[in-house]
């Protein structure tokens, strides 16, 4: 595997796991602001309580793979952080926005006007960040940049379903009371089926307004990982209808990695269509050893911590 | 507004806001690591609840490190694509080795917090040795990025290109370790002090008569950092300001406003600094030549050997480093009265109490001053002699109007931040939104 190959790897790999725990903390918020019914302070409080310990580890993804872009494909880097200052700016408003907001409503809940406020500020910028973000990956998809283009918004917003579908999946196990688990599976479910409409959106724009991007995404690979992704919604439907939560959990973070290994499919080699290839844009051999031999040794440590992490609050809070 | 101004504005007062709770971030792990060790040999209850007090209010202060660094991460981008063209490949490095250091700490800061009833008190102790750690660590990494800032190195140019890149030598360019023991001390400096100062505010209040002893322990321990750290602040300095002396005359002879190159150099004092002199200073005649070397005779170079159009912002750069050694000096008054108190067993006088007190915010302006020096004095260059700031700024439009939300947002955050840990510094108990874990007496 070449020096390149490793450091697009390690890119892919960030920006995969940031989908999965980052989305699924994105999502945690926007079920807080679409939280109803009788039990809407119990979802609350399930959300704030599964999110608490890890949202700030989850969020190190994104700045991981931001770090790994500039550091190993620094002229590609450069252009996206200039082309589209605009979304990634109003992306990192909703990621600023959103961690404080979720510590200052926890800090401020015997002052339930203050809270409340609050509690809209981290729902909403829970939407923003993800759609925004999305819709960077869709305007580099363009080749153009084009991140006001109907396509590129509507990645924007197959992002935000994503986020929730992934969220509601994993909050199910965390909670015991069975009511509560009930709406998070109904939840669930119509998140699932959403995906898969909102999904539909970008592919009709694809088709009519991006003719190389669409071409590619009916090439091999992409068609492969869509087909994947499809089977492993229906698989999270079914889990969840039969209360495997665990299983159910799997195939959610399974269909994520499929929908962003059909986009990378898509794309690789190039790093922006037209623009920028991996090897166009990558930094000398020295910088890319270096960075890899990094990656390994912070790995060490990170994994244990990260495994560590998730035993005492996720696996024993289903005990 | 101008473009660069902007986005210099924009990124100054991004790492402005953002230097405070990083250097809280590194510096209040160690003292709650210390007062919940203090528990768990003495297991007086005191030690317990302010370890619980200090950690909620890392959790609110943490949270606004991530985010605000958060930002940082994205800004260098986003303002400054050119410097990242060239440099991406030089500074990567420290960058993931911060990215895993940080990682880390995010993990172990969610153990701790959130580990109270979930972990055996001890675990729960040794837990805080990670954040300790690696919070050191993540400040050093992002340090060696503006230590290579100010000595650019690792690499060879060639008809204008960068070649011959090697990351670790660009890792470790040479004022790394200065600038890295620096900024290390600066946080606990902070820290302490910031620490030693809200708990003197409640004995002058006596706001908290019955936490009284609580109060107590924690300046005590706090107080105990800030004084170990700032003499050994001075000796970091000195050696910086004698680095600098040698290796970048730009800065440090603004850092003088000495304008003549000359032997016998005076430390100039304050004073008005004009074009091309300084007026109304204190002088002490030959003093800047005997730091330099011990020796007055020594030739000091002035501002006159420097090209005007790469001389940096001379009085911004001068009242920013009289502000920082003024506010250390009497930081370093402050932590020897409260030495010489505490070995002669007297007790704490009110105007000592006072004093300390006023040690929160001095610790303050001495952290943003000494940033203010060396990124003011860097200028007018983002990597000295390699790429000017002009040079560097983004082409995308709109930065004015990112600069005014920006700083609306770090309003807003600074200002509930403020309210939220007051609160939990008057009724620990009542702030949080749930008992999260159980008292030590029912565990």
């Amino acid at each position: 595997m070449s020096a390149v190959a490793v450091a697009a790897a390690v890119v892919v790999a960030a920006l995969t796991l940031y989908a999965i725990f980052g989305g699924a903390d994105f999502g945690g918020g926007v079920w807080d602001l679409l939280a109803s019914g009788p039990r809407r302070d119990a979802q609350r409080d399930t959300i704030t309580h599964a999110i608490g310990p890890v949202w700030e580890s989850n969020h190190v993804w994104l700045i991981f793979a931001w770090v790994a872009l500039f550091t190993c494909f620094p002229p590609a880097y450069a252009d996206i952080a200039t082309y589209l200052n605009a979304p990634l700016t109003l992306a990192l408003l909703g990621i600023v926005l959103r961690g404080a907001a979720f510590v200052f409503r926890n800090f401020a809940a015997d002052n339930p006007a203050l809270a409340r406020s609050w509690s809209v500020v981290f729902g909403a910028s829970s939407i923003i960040a993800p759609f925004f973000l999305g819709d960077a990956v869709g305007a580099i998809a363009t080749g153009r940049y084009a991140w006001t283009s109907p396509f590129a918004l509507s990645v924007g917003l197959f992002n935000v379903a994503l986020c929730a579908q992934v969220a509601a999946v994993f909050l199910i196990g965390e909670t015991d009371d069975r009511a509560l688990r009930d709406d998070l599976r109904r939840r669930a479910i119509r998140a699932t089926i959403a995906v898969w409409v909102v999904g539909l959106i970008p592919a009709a724009f694809a088709r009519y307004a991006e003719p190389a991007f669409f071409a590619a995404l009916t090439g091999s690979t992409a068609r492969v990982a869509i087909a994947i992704a499809v089977v492993l919604g229906i698989m999270v439907m079914l889990f969840v209808a039969r209360r495997q939560e665990n299983l159910a959990r799997a195939s959610v973070g399974a269909e994520a990695v499929a929908v962003l290994a059909g986009w990378f499919g898509a794309q690789a080699p190039q790093l922006v269509p037209g623009r920028w290839t991996l090897e166009s844009a990558a930094a000398p051999t020295a910088t890319l050893t270096a960075f890899s031999i990094a990656v390994a040794c912070g790995a060490v440590l990170l994994i244990p911590s990260l495994l560590y992490l998730f035993t005492i609050f996720k696996v024993r809070s289903q005990a | 507004m101008d473009h660069v101004i902007a986005a210099r504005a924009q990124m100054g007062t991004s790492l402005a806001f953002h230097i405070v709770f990083a250097a809280l971030g590194v510096g209040l792990p160690l003292l709650v690591f210390i007062a919940e060790g203090l528990w768990l040999r003495t297991k007086r209850r005191a030690y317990y609840d302010l370890a619980r007090t200090w950690a909620k209010g890392m959790a609110i202060l943490f949270a606004v490190g991530a985010v605000s660094g958060t930002i940082l991460s994205f800004e260098l981008g986003l303002l400054w694509p050119t410097f990242m063209r060239y440099a991406g490949s030089l500074i990567g490095l420290p960058f993931s080795l911060e990215g895993f250091a940080f990682f880390i700490e995010a993990i172990f800061i969610g153990v701790y917090l959130y580990g109270w009833d979930r972990l055996s008190p001890r675990a729960h102790w040794l837990s805080a040795i990670p954040i300790v750690i690696s919070g050191g660590l993540s400040a050093g990494f992002v340090t060696m990025v503006n230590a290579w800032m100010n000595m650019p190195a690792g690499f060879r140019i060639v008809n204008g290109q960068i070649t011959d890149v090697n990351p670790i030598a660009a890792m470790f360019s040479p004022p790394w370790l200065v600038e890295d023991v620096h900024a290390a001390l600066a946080a606990y400096v902070l820290t302490g002090f910031g620490a030693a100062a809200v708990c003197a505010l409640a004995l002058l209040r006596r706001s908290a008569e019955e936490r009284v002893e609580q109060v107590r322990a924690g300046l005590t321990i706090a107080m105990a950092v800030a004084a170990i750290t700032i003499p050994l602040q001075f000796v970091v300095g000195d050696t910086i300001a004698r680095f600098d002396a040698e290796h970048e005359p730009a800065k440090f002879a603004s850092l003088e406003a000495l304008w003549k190159t000359q032997r016998y150099a005076p430390v100039t004092i304050g004073g008005i600094v004009g074009d091309g002199e300084t007026r109304y200073g204190i002088e002490i005649p030959g003093a800047l030549s005997w730091l330099v070397s011990f020796d007055p005779s020594t030739e000091v170079t002035g501002l006159d050997r420097i090209p005007r159009n790469d001389q940096p912002p001379v009085a911004a750069v001068h009242l920013s480093f009289d502000s920082m050694v003024g506010s250390a000096l009497l930081l370093l008054l402050i932590a020897l009265a409260w030495f010489v108190t505490v070995l002669r067993k007297r007790r704490l006088s009110r105007w000592l109490i006072i004093a300390i007190a006023v040690s929160g915010p001095l610790s303050l302006v001495a952290l943003e001053a000494g940033w203010f020096v060396t990124e003011f004095g860097r200028q007018p260059w983002i990597a000295r002699g390699l790429l000017r700031t002009t040079d560097a700024v983004t082409v995308a439009p709109g930065i004015d109007v990112q600069f005014y939300a920006f700083s609306a947002i770090y309003v807003i955050l600074g200002a509930t931040c403020w309210w939220l840990l007051r609160r939990v510094g008057r009724s620990p108990q009542a702030a949080e939104r749930k008992p999260l874990a159980p008292t030590p007496a029912e565990s």
